[in-house]
């Protein structure tokens, strides 16, 4: 079981049995009142957000939590093969996992799966991913008014991003991963 | 002379020459930590020196420099507020053999005794002596205290007036915030007015207001964790009465209290949350206590004090018995502030307020540790 003193950032613990994250905490302590951490935890399994003040003497019990090192070998169907890079065993993920970003994936891509239970229940991708041009519009005017001059551009992956109008087909780009955002030009 | 470089962040690099650190921008791509290069071309070029090792305090961030120096201005102002209103500033041992009993208050082991939590009891001790209106502005120690509004050794204004009630204490302390940070405390980008008279609040109607929460004072610990739970606020079945109630305030109340745009005293406490403090007449169940709260931070706490010799030992051997209870130190009775009460202390009312966060307030920054010149982890 863990305390309120190894509450940390990415500590995984389970309640109402659901694993959670914490992805937020802090000390706080009323005046004549107990201790308390205000932790702000991340469930695992729907992405939902919850605080709770953890009091100073309570118990967290851990998640069965794993984390691990995977290789993205390619796409299946609506699956996702993965290799895990320490024993070589290969699984099969459903692509719903990640959202959107499941089209930014390119084959050997190390990633990080989470799984509670033996089950995967989240991807982490590199942050950016460096990926070839396929498609785009030649650069015409654009919507300037928001001031913003950029057309749609298609990439090896699958993915649409929109690009500035310099890109040009064959152009390796800087995606985030996270946005799903074009970041900048990268030159080989 | 010789340099040899220091350090090189991106293209910056620090190079040392002779007793001189040189920041060197735009650093020529090959060098790196230990190289010796041309110490008399970078001092030529690059001559403004670089904070010297050993001053710690000119390597801070210039934004830390300026809350030191917007610290040390409120202290002033501090003190000058005091000393116009006729207090008489002192100061009392810092060690200690019997630090306060208080629950949720571990103290420091220091030589023969302990390092004060706070320095009530000493000061209460100088109130029977005759002293009437005193003032101290003391380092106070708790073990295990460390967040972004605490820090283990912090800095405490306490004062006293004798044959004064907690109104006149309401009244030094909306003034003296007033006096130190102007019209508007600051908390980040936030304007927190301070401008007296300030809201009040009860306790209980808090409770009610933000929570749907009705707490009476005298109900058993049992009872107020079900009506906590029909609020719709989890919480374990086998709490302590103030350990349920703060669950609920901090869950309900304090973000609430957190979010006003102006400072407000929280008053009235049910009474076992009463400390130090006096009965309320005619309310058995109320303690007159406030809390003064600025945006978000808890700046000092007030009792009319208790000055009832048998009924401030039975609160002491209570709190001990609680402590031993809960698995924390049980810290001796101070006998000379029972004697002390004994022998009459007239009816006074007193405050401990926290002076860095007073200096948070009056700079606007997020964190304790930016208006001390060293945190813990820097000592």
């Amino acid at each position: 079981m863990y305390d309120t003193s190894d509450i940390r950032k990415g500590l995984k613990v389970l309640m109402d049995g659901n694993p959670y994250n914490v992805i937020e905490f802090q000390f706080v302590k009323p005046g004549k009142g107990a201790a308390f951490t205000r932790t702000k935890f991340k469930n695992l399994l729907t992405g939902a957000v919850v605080e709770r003040n953890i009091r100073s003497g309570e118990k967290l019990e851990p998640a069965n939590v794993e984390t691990k090192d995977m290789q993205f070998l390619y796409k299946e169907g609506d699956g996702l093969v993965f290799m895990d890079q320490t024993s070589y065993e290969q699984v099969t993920i459903a692509q719903d996992l990640i959202g959107d970003a499941h089209d930014l994936m390119k084959d050997n891509m190390p990633c990080t799966v989470v799984f509670f239970n033996e089950r995967p229940v989240d991807i982490t991708l590199p942050t950016f991913v460096f990926l070839e041009v396929t498609a785009s519009e030649p650069g015409v005017a654009g919507n300037t008014a928001a001031g913003n001059v950029t057309k749609a551009a298609t990439v090896e992956t699958g993915a649409t991003v929109q690009v500035p109008l310099f890109i040009k087909v064959g152009e390796t780009i800087k995606i985030d991963t996270r946005s799903h955002e074009y970041v900048e030009r990268v030159n080989k | 002379m010789r340099g040899r470089v220091l350090a090189v962040d991106d293209r910056t690099a620090i190079v040392r020459c002779a007793d001189v650190d040189v920041r060197v921008p735009d650093a020529p791509a090959a060098w790196q930590p230990g190289d010796l290069v041309d110490g008399d071309a970078v001092v030529r070029a690059f001559g403004a020196p670089y904070p010297p090792p050993g001053s710690e305090v000119a390597r801070l961030p210039r934004a830390r420099v300026e809350a030191i120096r917007a610290r040390a201005a409120a202290l002033t102002k501090v003190r000058a507020f005091f000393a116009e209103r006729g207090f008489l500033e002192v100061e009392t041992p810092l060690v200690v053999p019997s630090p306060g009993l208080e629950i949720h208050l571990d103290a420091v082991p220091a030589g023969d005794g302990y390092l004060i939590t706070s320095p009530e009891y000493a000061m209460k001790r100088l109130l029977a002596a005759g002293f009437d209106k005193i003032v101290q502005v003391c380092k106070c120690f708790r073990a295990n205290e460390h967040g972004p509004h605490h820090a283990g050794e912090f800095t405490m204004i306490e004062w006293y007036r004798a044959y004064a009630d907690i109104e006149a204490i309401a009244a030094d302390t909306e003034q003296l915030v007033h006096t130190v940070c102007g019209d508007h405390a600051r908390v980040g980008e936030r304007r927190i007015s301070v401008v007296p008279p300030w809201q009040r609040i009860s306790v209980r109607d808090a409770m009610q207001r933000w929570a749907g929460i009705t707490v009476r004072g005298d109900e058993p610990a049992a009872e107020l964790v079900a009506e906590i739970r029909r609020a719709g606020i989890a919480v374990a079945g086998d709490l302590a009465w103030d350990d349920a109630f703060f669950t609920a305030w901090l869950a309900r109340v304090e973000p609430e209290i957190a979010a006003l745009d102006h400072a407000i005293l929280v008053e009235d406490w049910p009474v076992p949350l009463a400390a130090l403090a006096r009965e309320k007449p005619g309310d058995p169940a109320t303690a007159l206590r406030f809390e003064a709260y600025i945006g978000g931070l808890e700046l000092a706490n007030a009792f009319d004090e208790l000055v009832d010799a048998d009924v401030q030992r039975a609160r002491f051997e209570a709190e001990q018995v609680a402590r031993a209870e809960r698995g924390r130190p049980v810290y001796p009775i101070d006998d000379k502030l029972l004697a002390a009460l004994a022998e009459g202390l007239p009816p006074s009312s007193g405050i401990a307020l926290g002076f860095d966060r007073l200096a948070m307030l009056a700079t606007g920054v997020a964190t304790i540790g930016e208006v001390l010149t060293f945190t813990t982890a820097e000592r």
